[in-house]
């Protein structure tokens, strides 16, 4: 075999892990794409909306020993109860559902790479608005329980730093919505690069990193998110 | 330099300064490394509090790995949304 049809072999594939349009719309002269992210967006969504439906069914008459399946939505339910108790305190209960819900949107989100989806979080367009919701949440906060004190408390201690601490309100939602970005498109990145370049090798043995890129990165990135975003609020509230 | 077009030089250019944008890395790997390590040495010494560690050693890894991300950030703007192409 020749070095030629050896290196055609190896680029057998072209690296695809670019967002692509799907249909063209025109709405009040301006161009709308429907795009990859979309689609796998409307995937997500169904699929929790499913998983809604049928928990909602099963909870309808609850068995007093759980088993199955319901024992796991209940230690889903009080896993994420147990983590927004432990970092909110006793605000925990007005955000509970806000939080639980980002959660399960964004891990579901995230490990959609393992049926073969563009993950919705690898688009900067899906986690900028996440970081803004959390970005509004800690504003309003901070304006509901320290009033005049949110403005004058970006002049402390010193007058001088305030640019400073402007710039570190607005860079909030940018680098919560970057990591999340960030982490989620690198994975995709790795996983085209090697299926793409590796694809006559690349049997089996890619499900390894899909472990690691997919369900690890994608786990972790969803608590820090969630996390980040507890303390972040928390921040802002009395004791 | 004969036979090397504009754009070819900004694309080649652009893609180096990608690469060494990935440097970036270096510091974020450093950082968690060491919150890693003192998480275990933490968690050594008191096997009780194993949960609070975690939460705060991931916490505090994922503020360190921000750099890193500004750094991915620019690598994949130079990369596939390159604004220096405009320019020629």
């Amino acid at each position: 075999m020749g070095a030629v049809s050896c290196s055609q072999m190896l680029i057998a594939k072209d690296v695809d892990f670019m967002i692509h349009g799907l249909i063209k719309l025109n709405l009040f002269g301006q161009e709308f794409w429907i795009t990859t992210t979309h689609v796998s967006l409307l995937i997500v969504m169904l699929v929790l909306l499913v998983l809604a439906l049928v928990v909602n069914r099963k909870m309808k008459n609850p068995q007093e020993f759980p088993t199955g399946f319901q024992n796991a939505i209940e230690m889903m339910v009080e896993m994420l109860d147990h983590m927004v108790e432990n970092s909110m305190g006793r605000h925990a209960k007005k955000y509970v559902n806000y939080i639980s819900s980002i959660f399960v949107f964004i891990f579901i989100s995230n490990i959609s790479g393992l049926f073969g989806l563009r993950p919705p979080t690898a688009d900067y367009g899906v986690t900028l608005p996440l970081g803004l919701m959390t970005f509004a949440i800690i504003q309003y906060n901070n304006i509901k329980y320290n009033k005049v004190g949110a403005f004058t408390g970006l002049f402390k201690p010193l007058p001088l730093l305030f640019p400073i601490n402007l710039i570190g309100e607005i860079a909030v939602p940018f680098s919560l919505s970057l990591r999340l970005f960030g982490n989620v498109l690198s994975g995709t990145v790795m996983m085209a690069l090697i299926y793409a370049l590796l694809a006559p090798f690349a049997v089996g043995w890619p499900g390894i990193l899909h472990i690691y890129f997919d369900i690890f990165s994608g786990a972790i990135q969803t608590y820090v998110f969630c996390m980040l975003t507890m303390v972040f609020v928390t921040e802002k509230m009395p004791e | 330099m004969n036979g090397i077009t504009d754009r070819g030089l900004v694309l080649a250019c652009s893609a180096i300064g990608a690469g060494l944008a990935m440097i970036a890395g270096i510091g974020p790997g450093i950082g968690q490394g060491i919150a890693a390590g003192h998480g275990a040495a933490a968690v050594g010494r008191n096997p009780g509090a194993k949960g609070d560690i975690t939460s705060t050693m991931l916490l505090g890894q994922a503020v360190a790995e921000t750099t890193g991300l500004y750094g991915l950030a620019i690598a994949f703007i130079l990369l596939f949304a390159n604004p220096l192409i405009g320019k020629l």
